[in-house]
Order: structure tokens, then sequence, then C-alpha cells
């Protein structure tokens, strides 16, 4: 039996006290060339090998990440992941359960909870982190908006060099709420004085993210002294986190809310999500802070245990005053980032960090080799960018014929600025071997 | 010599000259349980009566203070930042919130006196 609900009399009175004419009104955001007229032309019935051998052959076509060799990052870096974590995330313990609503019977979630809030603390070098986010570039929305909660100011000024996505969800965010955005112009590095004179008596926040969306690293310092001289805060953003073994923790150069983008921990590429966003902040503004924060106490008895805490921020209990309308975590991929970091533990993580800098380093070093490339970035972490003689879109197909998926072009996520058309952001982790770069190069030199 | 009176949402007002002290009543602390947070306005702000003028937090709720009156706040109460508990010991004397310039005195006589809020407070029983 079909399970459908209402009736066409339903749908007719529903639409009709909206204002909406037909159910295709509700889709008129969409833009028209996302949409679809009419059905996609299917066989009326097909038998399940022939299904399976249809799209095994469809499927054959795409050259996925983990076949070639791989050097995409620009928010989302595959990195290799321990079968260990797979395999203790799957325990049904973790898997099936829900977010916490009746927290204190669940001491087993919560102090995965609180663990992952102290490794989150511990690597961005702040006081206090919550439970995890959806994603860091929500984070990064969820910063903007809880600095002016702080602040009681209305406007965030954005650094050209912040992801393009974390961008866009700023603006929207910004937009339903009614907030002002100024945002530098996209640039493979924007000078510091160019987003201190940005700063007025009306910014809330600046928003600066490190190693940046094409791959520079950032001292914070200055830009965080020249927002505080002005009242403001600043937002640091950290797609990248592996990059915290060896660059100096946002929160030592000022930052008053570090968020980020956690997947490279623990957290395959999963078709770009689920993932898991970090925040975290200084212990005076904690309660502004969005999100489930876990506590660490002590029972009658006077034992260990842990406790959801500060929720009077939250929304079941502050209904639409509550700091952010999130009720919830990423938590089946915080524990996955909780338990590949202790695998690693404090050495393994900087020794890991090591290796991803020194296989970038090495690229670099290979790619500056061909003649009509120029690496851009100066300092960088395991990703930099390199300018090519000609368009980077074509470039990429072209190499990825020869199957190298070679890098993000930037125009995919900056369109239509011809300063950035010949511009290639590139990333090596661990998994990329010598060979790996070696095809690359050799690709290259081909193709150009 | 002060007046006091009292509002449905179980504030106090304490006029002394045209100066408005503002906390919440017994009742209201008792009803809260042990306070933990409270959130003040800054000086200088302007509100009208009705407008949130606190946020007082316990370990079971968070519940907005409004103005009683309107006018300008002068004064905070910064001791409860420290120590919020001030609210539960003495709710209508060192537990106030903020201070007020009064805009409008008769919005101040039309608030409910001492006995009529006694007698409200023992409706809700």
């Amino acid at each position: 039996m079909r399970y459908l609900p209402l009736t066409e009399a339903d749908r007719r009175d529903m639409l009709g006290v909206i204002g909406a004419k037909s159910v295709d009104d509700l889709f008129v955001d969409v833009p028209v060339r996302a949409r679809r007229d009419g059905l996609v032309d299917l066989p009326k019935r097909k038998g399940e090998l022939d299904v399976e051998r249809a799209l095994s052959a469809m499927a054959a076509k795409n050259v996925s990440a983990g076949s070639v060799p791989f050097f995409v990052g620009a928010g989302a870096y595959r990195h290799h992941v321990p079968s260990t974590v797979d395999h203790l995330i799957q325990r049904s313990e973790f898997l099936t359960s829900y977010t916490p609503y009746q927290p204190e019977i669940t001491q087993g979630t919560l102090q995965y909870l609180f663990e992952f809030q102290t490794h989150v603390a511990m690597l961005t070098g702040m006081d206090v982190a919550n439970a995890s986010m959806y994603d860091g570039s929500t984070a990064c929305g969820e910063a903007v908006l809880m600095a002016h909660r702080v602040t009681k100011r209305k406007k965030a000024v954005l650094s050209g060099t912040l992801h393009p996505h974390y961008r866009a969800v700023v603006e929207n965010i910004s937009e339903v709420g009614g907030y002002a955005v100024e945002a530098l112009a996209p640039a493979v590095s924007d000078r510091t004085e160019d987003i201190i004179a940005r700063i007025g008596d009306d910014t809330s926040c600046v928003v600066v993210q490190g190693p940046s969306f094409f791959g520079d690293l950032i001292d914070l310092s200055a830009i965080a002294d020249a927002a505080h001289a002005k009242g403001a805060l600043l937002i640091a953003v950290v797609t990248e986190i592996i990059s915290l073994g060896l660059v100096t923790p946002p929160g030592d150069m000022g930052a008053d809310i570090v968020v980020g983008e956690g997947q490279s921990i623990g957290n395959g590429l999963n078709f770009g999500g689920p993932y898991v966003g970090l925040f975290a902040t200084k212990t005076k503004y904690v309660r502004q802070m969005p999100g489930r924060l876990c506590g660490e106490t002590v029972d009658a008895a006077g034992e260990r245990g842990f406790v959801l805490t500060l929720s009077t921020r939250e929304q079941h209990i502050r209904r639409e005053k509550a700091t952010s309308n999130i009720c919830t975590n990423s938590g089946l991929c915080c524990l996955a980032f909780s338990i590949h970091l202790s695998l690693l533990g404090e050495d393994g993580f900087r020794r890991l960090a090591r290796i991803n800098h020194a296989n970038a380093v090495k690229l670099a070093d290979g790619l500056a080799s061909v003649k009509g490339v120029e690496v851009l970035s100066k300092t960088f972490f395991n990703e930099f960018t390199i300018r090519l003689p000609r368009a980077a879109s074509g470039i990429v197909d072209a190499l990825a014929e020869k199957n190298v998926i070679a890098g993000l072009p930037a125009s995919r996520l900056i369109p239509d600025d011809a300063s950035v058309e010949n511009l290639l952001i590139v990333a090596s982790t661990e998994i990329n071997t010598d060979d790996d770069r070696a095809a690359f190069v050799a690709a290259l030199k081909e193709v150009l | 010599m002060s007046e006091i009176r009292f509002t449905d949402q179980h504030e106090w007002v304490r006029l002394e000259g045209d100066t408005a002290t503002i906390g919440i009543t017994d009742y209201a602390q008792e009803q809260l349980g042990d306070v933990v947070y409270v959130e003040l306005p800054e000086v200088g702000k302007t509100m009208a009566a009705g407008d949130e003028a606190a946020v007082v937090e316990s370990v079971k709720a968070a519940s907005e203070v409004y103005a009683p009156v309107s006018g300008e706040i002068v004064e905070v109460n910064a001791d409860l930042e420290g120590q919020p508990g001030g609210v539960n010991e003495d709710a209508m004397g060192r537990g106030w919130f903020v201070k007020l310039k009064l805009a409008d005195k008769s919005e101040f006589t039309k608030l409910m006196d001492e006995d009529a809020y006694k007698a409200f407070v023992e409706g809700l029983a």
C-alpha cells in the first residue's frame, strides 16, 4: 500500500492558505537552469541484473578519488582513516544512538563528546569548544551571529581568502537576519593592511581563514589587535584542521572564536558530507555560544560524571531567543574525529602534519620545474596555488583524461573572475606517493 | 521615603525620587530555583515599559525580566555577575537588577501595591 495521506482537496487548501497556485510554485526560488521539465526517461521495467550492469557501466566512467593520483583539497581533504576508526564507530552503542535528549543516562555518549570538546579546545588554543556543528561553513555562519550578539553590532568583515562556500553561507545567513557583510574581493593573498582598513566602529567581527582558501598561512596577530582596538572580535577559520599539528593555533594569535572543518580527521570525503563543524571560543563568551556543550562534574557520591551544561542557551529551553536553532551535533563524525586523534596521539598528529607539509613541498618543487607554471603561495601547509599559462579548468580536464585529478581550478568556486581563471589550487596529503607526484608532473608537461 | 509596586510578571519597582530600582520578587526567585546567571543591560540604554531589561537564568530555566516602567538605565547591579545567588538570598534587597531614571510616574502608580500583589500571588496557589 502506498502511503499518500494528502488528498487533492488537502493540497488545494494548503496552497490556498499560503497563496500558491500549484506545487510547482513552491520551487520558484530554484533557478530554472537547475530544474528539469518532465520526468527522467526511464524504461518502465528492467531486471535487477540489467539495472546493476547499466549502473556499474555508468559508475565506471567516474574517476574516483581513490583510484588515481588525487590532489584536490579546498576545504575537503582526502586523508588515510585507519580501519580501527570505522570498526569502533560502527558499534551499535555509537552508531544507532540518537542525540542525548535524556543526557545523564547516556554517560558514554557524553564522555566522548567531552573528550571531543577537549581535543578541539587543545588544537585551536581556545578555552572551550562545543560538541560540534554540522560543518565548517555553518559553524562560520554561527560564529558571525555570535559575534553580533557579543558586540551588539551588525556588520561582519570577511577576508578575500575565505573559502567561497563559507562566504556564501555567511552572506545567506546575514541576509535573512538583516545583518551587513563586507567581503574583500577574492585574492590569492589579501594583505593584512587591507583587512585592517575595513575594521570600523560598527564592525562586529573580522573573519579570516588560515591556511587560506588558496593555501597561504597568515599571522593573525596584527588583525586580532586591530579588531580588538575597535571593539570587534576576530573569527579564525580553519578548513584543514591537520595544519594545527604544525601551525600556531589561532587562539595563540588572538582569535576570539575559532571555527573549522573537522572532516580531515577520522572522516572520509563522503561526497561532501556528513562533515563535522568545529566551534571554540573564550570562556567569557561561552553564554553566547551556539550548540551542545558537555561538562564534567561529580555526582552525589563524588564520582566523575558528565552532563549537558549551559542548556539555557539552547532552543528547547530558550525557544526563539536561543543562541542558535541547532539542537544536535555531528555525533558520529565527531566520534570518528576523536577516535582518530586519540589513535594518533600528540606526537603522531604532529608527525602526520609534517608528512603533509613535506609532501606538499615536494609537489610544489616538482610543479615549479614545469615550464610555464608559477607557484604563487609563499608559505603554505599542505595546499598551495599555482598559475598556469592558460585556463586551469581545461588543463584539469585534460589531466583527468590522463588519470590525474590535479586540483581545484579556482574558477570552479569563483566564477566570472578573469584574475583567477588560470589558478589551480593543489593539495598533497600523506596519501600521495612520490609516484603520484611524478605522474602529475609528467602529465602536466605533456598537457602544456 | 520610598514606595514599592509590583507587576503580574513578578517584578518589583522601588521608587526613590525619580530613581526606580527593579528586581524580581521573592515568589519569583522561589519558583525559579537556584539562580546561576543574570544578564544585565548596558547603562545608558533607554527602555519602554515592557521591554526586556534582563535575563535571569536558573538551573531550571531562563526567563526575561521586563522593565515595568519606562526610563533610562542609570545603574546595574554588578555584584550579581559574580554572585547571582544574591537573587535567591535577598530578592527584594541586594538582589536588585537595574536602576532606571523614571520617565513617567503614572506608569509606576498604575502598578500593583504590596497588598494587591500579595492577593495576586495567593490567587495563583
